[in-house]
């Protein structure tokens, strides 16, 4: 071991004991110091070990770029699994590294507790590694373009998942509930030594209403054309995008919850004047606001702070356990934190951005709408069999914002890929109902009278 | 348990897979840019700043595509450093053609990300080259003289460092060590090292000469003297990086032809009317003194809007026969924006002969297209 492993893990012990007096409760982690391209690698693919695809290439080339040219730099990455990993980044000081330590340990506080986690698998590590096998596998066997062409049509949808299909049930149905695969199921899914990745599956009396709101197990299940590797490889997609969904939206709480917790750990460690000065330092730089955009960080330590003040920390751990961005958005994002965070609303007029509103519950209307669903729009499945020509019939439950045209369209396109048959997408654009057809490779629109 | 502190720090030196799939991106960069080719090799800002600027083009099918609300229509929210007023403008759209925001790092403005990559001379030319070669080579035509090359192709026990053959050496250790029947650790002894190490051979490189012929008069408009001079920006390029022994020689013409430099076939402009013969007579005097074609390859080519001057047509034909009888192939390009054909490729098209190959060019973008037929 060397001096540096050394003297980390000395410090991991005291912060240990210091995360753990002031209540915080986590899996034990692995830290592990890698240098840059290992780490900013693990950041574009949110794992040390997935599949391949260009995309990730794309990702890491910009974060490394951005490393190069000093621009931004990662500290460090939390795995959510049991045990959970960490990575630091080489090179680290030790002040930074001690920050970073406490940081991490309050994130897999969250991770461990808070509910919308309850449902990840805590193996997620190696599953994926066994997902990245079979990918590689299909490669050899169907060639790297088809499965490239296959991957590239499935990550656009990935969103599409239904994330809520879980809430209500608990950990331990994980090992039971792995044996109705397929039951009774229009189209029986291959049953395979990782079979037990269906334990998310729902039950039978609800199957047709989730299978309305996740798009790939719709495809999974009801695709007249995909073959089993293809099915497969969605699954495998389905799974990894139900694994990262709870990290989407809990971004702000999560950041927010680590950065409290970071400074008041490093509070009660005994730290020199320099170490004490360069804390302060490298603290500022992690909650400034930047430019226009939303500082997670920032936000949301502000939110805990302010909520520090009002309540004991008994509160502080259940709010934690039971929140998300959004209704910690909704919830604790108050009038005094809108003005003293100078936040405001703006949109385009014209050629120019223009502020539209400062007032606060403005503010943290549009800013919950901004993350509801993770972002994402919600896009249903209506019909499978549109016209009885076998056309997949989708529509975006529109909640004031319309969608990007030009991405809606080549969006499409790929869902008819995968879809084999025509897929329709039913929206509003500027306020009109409109539906866009994509059948053989080409798109049409058509505005349409109103449905309801 | 969680009292249990792993740090550890493994060996990550081997951990390539980001630049794998980054490899994997950039081909299909280099894709998307081979699609657009023929619009981007007349690119201004190439050609103009000969070959030192870069240009920009956005990468639209390597957007990872989904469903997506529209950035433009829709309300966000801000943070400022100071507080702010209903209707405070925060920024202006982007006056860029693709729209605001691009990838060149951390930006104040807000906008749509557009994907764009940035394209030097170099990538096109690596492209461009790649599909392009000098058409019936004769490698029997040999120069006179002989310049030395040196080649890596001998192996030695002593050597350079720098040279060292890696490979063989870990052989050599891997032999020794397998003669005395232990296993050990590999370890690699002095007498173990080889070493690349070059010899130097008489090289012969295949003689060829091009004979780059161009209109300048004053028929000839912006468009057509941009066209031309963009073909051959590429074409000397291209002989210039895949060829060393190319010789290329600039003929000028209006109603007579004489020879210039480099620098003044780029750059001069005359007016005048046009009698393509007058060049052709210059190309073959040129090759009847200086080339033989016993010896030499030889390649002209010449480009004009094809407006020559009725009576001239024949004996230009002639001409054209003759030069084709003894070059390895001849490139003749006309720069029109008319549907027809000019009186002049009409004629020349009676040259039934593989080796004349008639270009037309009418859009920017078929600049792309004459270079392959001419140097294919």
């Amino acid at each position: 071991m060397d001096y540096e492993v050394t003297e980390l893990s000395y410090h991991a012990k005291e912060i240990v004991q210091v995360a753990k007096g002031l209540g915080l409760d986590f899996y034990p982690v692995h830290f592990e110091v890698c240098p840059p391209e290992a780490l900013y690698s693990f950041g574009a693919y949110g794992m040390p070990v997935r599949f391949t695809h260009w995309s990730f290439g794309k990702a890491f080339y910009r974060m490394k770029m951005q490393y190069d040219l000093n621009l931004t730099r990662i500290y460090e990455l939390v795995i959510n699994s049991n045990p959970a990993y960490a990575f630091l980044l080489e090179g680290n000081r030790l002040i930074q590294n001690k920050l970073v330590i406490g940081h991490v340990y309050a994130h897999v506080d969250f991770f461990k507790n808070n509910r919308y986690f309850q449902r990840t698998p805590q193996d997620m590590v190696v599953r994926m590694e066994a997902h990245a096998r079979r990918i590689r596998e299909y490669e050899l066997e169907y060639g790297r373009e088809t499965v490239e062409k296959m991957l590239d049509a499935v990550l656009a949808i990935q969103e599409h998942v239904d994330f809520r299909a879980h809430l209500g049930k608990k950990k331990e149905d994980n090992a039971s509930s792995g044996k109705n695969i397929g039951n009774g199921k229009k189209k029986h899914i291959p049953s395979s030594e990782y079979a037990d990745l269906w334990d998310d599956e729902p039950d039978q009396e609800n199957e047709e209403k989730v299978a309305e709101e996740d798009l790939l197990l719709y495809l999974i299940t009801y695709s007249p054309t995909l073959k089993d590797w293809q099915r497969d490889i969605i699954s495998m997609i389905r799974e990894e995008s139900l694994y990262f969904y709870p990290q989407i939206e809990t971004k702000i709480i999560n950041e927010g919850w680590a950065t409290f917790w970071h400074s008041r750990i490093m509070r009660e460690l005994n730290l020199t004047d320099a170490e004490s000065m360069d804390f302060a330092i490298m603290h500022s730089q992690v909650v400034q606001p930047s430019g226009l955009q939303l500082n997670p960080y920032y936000l949301g330590v502000k939110i805990w702070e302010d909520l520090a003040k009002r309540f004991d920390s008994e509160t502080l751990f259940e709010i934690r356990e039971m929140e998300n961005d959004v209704s910690f958005i909704r919830n604790y994002l108050n009038q005094e934190l809108v003005h003293d965070l100078n936040l405001f609303n703006y949109r385009k007029v014209g050629a120019h951005w223009q502020v539209m509103d400062t007032a606060w519950e403005k503010v943290r209307d549009n800013l919950v709408r901004q993350l509801v669903n993770g972002g994402h729009p919600r896009i249903l499945v209506r019909d499978g069999d549109y016209e009885g020509k076998g056309g997949l019939y989708l529509y975006h439950v529109h909640e004031g914002m319309d969608l990007d045209v030009v991405y809606l369209e080549k969006t499409l396109l790929l869902l008819e890929s995968l879809w084999g048959k025509g897929a329709y997408l039913e929206t509003i654009v500027d306020g009109k109902q409109v539906l866009f057809e994509c059948s053989n490779q080409g798109i049409s629109r058509k505005n349409i009278t109103l449905y309801n | 348990m969680s009292d249990d502190i792993i740090v550890s720090r493994e060996d990550w030196s081997l951990h390539r897979k980001g630049y794998l799939d980054q490899s994997r991106h950039r081909e299909k960069v280099q894709e998307v840019i081979k699609k657009q080719l023929g619009d981007l090799i007349v690119d201004e800002g190439i050609i103009i700043s000969d070959g030192k600027k870069t240009i920009k083009i956005p990468m639209r099918s390597l957007e990872e595509f989904r469903f997506r609300y529209d950035y433009n229509k829709r309300n966000h929210t801000g943070q400022g450093t100071k507080k702010m007023k209903n209707g405070d403008i925060l920024a202006r759209e982007n006056v860029r053609k693709h729209g605001a925001g691009n990838n060149s790092g951390a930006g104040d403005e807000p906008g749509v990300d557009i994907y764009e990559a940035e394209v030097t001379y170099e990538d096109l030319a690596a492209i461009l080259f790649e599909e392009l070669q000098l058409p019936n080579l004769d490698d029997k035509k040999r120069p006179l003289i002989a310049h030395d090359k040196p080649e890596f192709r001998d192996i030695r026990k002593k050597g350079l460092m720098a040279n060292i053959d890696k490979k063989r050496t870990l052989i050599e250790s891997i032999k020794r060590q397998a003669l005395t029947g232990k296993s050990q650790s590999l370890r690699i002894t002095p007498e173990d090292l080889r070493f690349k190490t070059w010899e130097t051979h008489p090289n012969y490189e295949t003689n060829a000469v091009i004979i780059a012929m161009m209109d300048t008069s004053g028929s000839m408009g912006q468009f057509e003297k941009y066209i031309s001079r963009t073909f051959f920006f590429w074409m000397v390029r291209f002989l210039r990086e895949k060829y060393e022994n190319v010789e290329m020689r600039f003929l000028a013409h209006h109603t007579e032809a004489k020879e210039v430099t480099e620098e003044e076939f780029f750059t001069r402009g005359e007016s005048g009317g046009t009698r393509c013969s007058s060049v052709y007579q210059l190309a073959l005097e040129l090759i009847q003194r200086e080339y033989p074609a016993a010896h030499y390859n030889i390649y002209p080519v010449h480009f004009t809007d094809g407006d020559n001057i009725g009576s001239d047509n024949t004996r230009a034909m002639n001409l054209m026969q003759k030069l084709v009888e003894v070059s390895q192939v001849v490139g003749y390009g006309e720069i029109l924006r008319t549907h027809y054909s000019s009186t002049l490729m009409s004629t020349l098209r009676r040259i039934d002969d593989p080796k004349l190959r008639l270009v037309t060019i009418r859009d920017r973008n078929e600049v792309y297209e004459a270079l392959k037929t001419v140097f294919s």
